[in-house]
């Protein structure tokens, strides 16, 4: 039972990756979108592709919090008092984020969006950071079982490093491949160029550091290094080819199949990085059954996630079908202007 | 077991001898900030999103053109809010991990999944509330209406979930402990605890009330300053009728949840009543503060605080006294807890007593907008609704201290004992400062260009752009 409320957490952080990931690059891109003027249409694109979507995407966040602390709450309480310097961190950058995201939106003068879309652009890149930093903190087995571990050494390390630096590059990535398909499906080829540069150099980039991540992990995390360079080595292998053949697409101005293969890539070696470690939880020293709760409230957590499951996936699909055929969404006129 | 910090030295050093750690203090009134924010939002996520389907209904049912610009306006309104709330909810799940590990790390497991539960119904709200705001003009009215319906369930499933939690800490039922160790859980008895029903009534009321007379507080100030149009009454009428028809059910459900509470936590109710020593015949208290256990200032009308906790005068109340030392609450906080329960009944009766000016109103055909001074009043009837909904708060919250989870966990033991909460505490108030500012400033503007502009021309957080918008955007640009 505990494998299982640990296959649907991880469900939610992939998700999350995926959803909330491009949300945060859609900032880091509306960071360097420019000054005011040129950057006025690439911030519009954001702004309309987001709109819709943006809660729903960080509600997975809230789920894979919840998860953690009623199924495993041993290791939540252990994360929570050796990383809190990162989480306070990433929770400011949270509230930063939406209300600036918010309130640009319904702010009328272009030096209040300005303060506002800063706020959401340089929250977007801290937090995405913070949360890679907690994860390299626990794959690299800086976090005891009994908590309280070192607050600094414990997300400023190699692994965390890595982790913080791949999570922005990947958020940009994912984002800037969404953007370019949001871009062509509203007709604005001129954003569609920019967004397909965009992609093709946050997709090259991320993979720059995949590879150079290969000798910090070696290095810094051999544990999961070795598990990553053996059991999980098929999912390793898919990821990249993903990740390749989606920058090709991205070269050659393809568009089908482009968001696809970019979010595979990404969902891939998350996959990866939760099948080396299983069945560990923290670093080689708390396994996922060692932290699990009694099984009432893991049945009570399956059961949650299951009629999440059935009540909330068709009403996304609604959602993003709605926002997608552009019932919800936008219009080129509105683009244009 | 203090640390002793080098600039607060002598503060670290009388801590220590209390036996609490630095971090208890700035780790609780930061708690208290950002509930009592979040807490704000919670009426318009509930009631305000009813308030803006009765509109709807109205407006599409009788052909009421008034009525669906309600209900368009409100929804903006409630977008915003629900943007705000999404994220200061989020801190709060931060909070829990951050300031407690000590409840999460022992309890997480018994009264972690009610957050769960609560997550799912967020889920929905989330989602239909973006296909509520985006679907006006966009799809068929009738479509359209349904999509908002879910929103007002799903935030009531939500905050059930959380006051589940929540009364859970007062009542911990439903678990068995064994060394500190959560080893069995009845998740049914967790989440229907015996306060669970008490709280959540109390608190959708609560709710329904401040929605409403917030909203009719909004429509008094547009009468008082001469905009007696329709569109105002109707907007004023909504959200009051509703207030006030529902002030008097939450004072029968109030004064069951005192009986309640004096059964069944007396040391609560010890602090309610502001009383030292076990006995009868027991005075009620109004106002009044406990200084080195002993009660000063305050009116006494005798035998009324027996009377009502037991219908007769020789009904014992405990007292503080029978609560044991180390688990006896400070004066500072029995204090506290009796201000804030006197505050959320007074002005219950002052909301009360303008629900009865407004039907005798009624009665003698009253036009409305020539009675000032009762517009007067509603107009401070939304921050009187929500001075009462905190207090009601403070009341079970600093009620229930010195426990985190009554017999099972000290708040002491339940803080971390990590790092220096208070560089947090000072960040947390700064930002949420200016996201309540922000938050505000855009309500404001949103108002002025309805007045000035009409509807289409006010972008929202969950809604499409407007070319009027972009116009304007385009010339703040030049200027």
């Amino acid at each position: 039972m505990a494998a299982v409320v640990a296959v649907f957490l991880f469900i939610g952080v992939i998700a999350y990756c995926l959803l909330g990931g491009a949300d945060f690059g859609a900032g880091f891109w509306d960071l360097t979108a420019g000054g005011a003027a040129r950057g006025r249409r690439r911030r519009h694109l954001v702004d309309t592709s987001l709109g819709p979507v943006w809660e729903a995407n960080h509600t997975w966040l809230i789920y894979c919090l919840v998860i953690l602390w009623s199924g495993f709450p041993r290791a939540f309480a252990a994360i929570t008092t050796t990383l809190y310097l990162p989480l306070g961190l990433a929770a400011l950058g949270i509230v930063l984020r939406g209300a600036g995201f918010a309130f640009r939106k319904a702010a009328f003068r272009t030096p209040e969006q300005r303060v506002y879309g800063l706020a959401f652009a340089l929250s977007s890149v801290l937090t995405p950071f913070c949360f890679g930093a907690i994860a390299g903190g626990i794959a690299s087995g800086r976090v005891p079982t009994g908590g309280a571990g070192d607050p600094v050494t414990a997300w400023l390390n190699p692994t965390s490093a890595l982790g913080g630096v791949l999570a922005v590059a990947v958020c940009a990535y994912l984002a800037a491949a969404y953007l370019r398909v949001e871009a062509h499906r509203r007709r604005a080829p001129d954003l569609e160029r920019h967004f397909r540069t965009m992609a093709l150099l946050a997709g090259l980039g991320t993979g720059a550091i995949s590879i150079a991540g290969i000798f910090v992990l070696r290095y810094d995390a051999p544990h999961l290094w070795h598990q990553l360079s053996h059991r999980a080595v098929p999912l390793v292998v898919v990821a990249a080819l993903c990740g390749a053949a989606s920058v090709a697409l991205a070269a050659t101005g393809r568009i089908t199949g482009l968001r696809l293969l970019a979010g595979a890539a990404v969902a891939v070696i998350v996959l990866g990085w939760g099948v080396a470690q299983y069945p560990y939880l923290l670093g080689t020293h708390l396994t996922v059954d060692e932290a699990a709760a009694p099984a009432p409230t893991l049945k009570v957590l399956v059961g949650v996630a299951v009629t999440a499951g059935v009540l909330i996936l068709p009403s996304l699909v609604l959602l993003f079908r709605l926002a997608g055929r552009g019932r919800l969404g936008m219009s080129y006129d509105d683009v244009s202007h | 077991m203090g640390k002793t910090g080098q600039g607060l030295a002598t503060l670290a050093h009388h801590l220590a001898a209390t036996g609490e750690p630095h971090q208890l203090l700035p780790a609780r009134q930061q708690m208290a900030f950002t509930l009592g924010f979040h807490i704000v939002l919670v009426p318009f996520g509930v009631a305000l999103t009813t308030l803006m389907l009765i509109a709807n209904y109205r407006g599409l049912r009788r052909g009421d053109d008034d009525a669906l610009l309600l209900a368009q306006r409100w929804s903006k309104v409630a977008a915003v809010l629900f943007a705000v709330g999404a994220i200061s909810g989020t801190v709060l799940s931060f909070e829990l991990g951050i300031l407690w590990p000590g409840l999460m790390g022992r309890y997480g497991a018994a009264f972690g999944f009610p957050f769960a539960i609560e997550g799912l119904f967020f889920f929905l709200e989330a989602i239909f509330v973006s296909l509520y705001i985006y679907g006006w003009n966009r799809m068929s009215p009738w479509a359209h209406f349904l999509t908002g319906v879910p929103v007002p369930l799903a935030s009531l499933g939500g905050t059930a979930a959380v006051i589940a939690a929540n009364s859970w800490m007062n009542r911990p039922e439903g678990v068995t402990v064994r060394d500190g160790q959560v080893v069995a859980v009845r998740p049914v008895d967790v989440f229907f605890n015996g306060a669970f029903w008490y709280e959540m009534l109390h608190m959708f009321l609560a709710a329904y009330i401040v929605a409403g007379f917030a909203v009719a507080g909004v429509y008094a100030v547009g009468l008082l300053r001469g905009r007696d149009t329709r569109y105002h009454r109707l907007g004023f009428h909504i959200g009051f009728v509703c207030a006030a028809v529902l002030v008097p059910a939450q004072f029968i459900v109030g004064d069951t949840i005192a009986r309640y509470v004096f059964q069944a936590e007396p040391a609560k109710f010890a602090a309610i009543e502001l009383l030292p020593t076990t006995g009868r015949h027991v005075p009620e208290t109004l106002g009044g503060i406990l200084l080195d256990g002993r009660v000063r200032y305050g009116l006494r009308i005798p035998e009324v605080a027996s009377v009502l906790a037991g219908f007769r005068p020789s009904t014992e109340i405990k007292g503080l006294e029978a609560v044991p030392p180390q688990a006896r609450p400070s004066d500072a906080a029995v204090s506290t807890v009796h201000l804030a329960f006197d505050i959320m009944v007074g002005l219950s009766c002052v909301l009360l007593a303008l629900g009865m000016w407004f039907a005798w109103l009624r009665w003698r055909r009253r036009p409305l907008a020539r009675q000032r001074w009762f517009l007067r009043c509603c107009a401070l009837s939304g921050p009187a609704a929500l001075a009462c909904l905190w207090s009601g708060w403070v009341v079970t919250e600093v009620g229930r201290q010195p426990w985190t989870v009554v017999g099972l966990l000290f708040t002491k033991d339940a803080v971390t004992r990590q790092g220096d909460i208070w560089p947090f505490f000072g960040a947390v108030v700064v930002i949420y400062a200016a996201v309540g500012t922000g938050a505000l400033v855009v309500l404001h503007a949103m108002k002025r260009r309805w007045q000035a502009e009409g509807d289409t021309a006010v972008d929202v957080p969950y809604g499409p752009g407007t070319h009027a918008g972009h116009a304007e955007r385009g010339r703040g640009t030049e200027s």
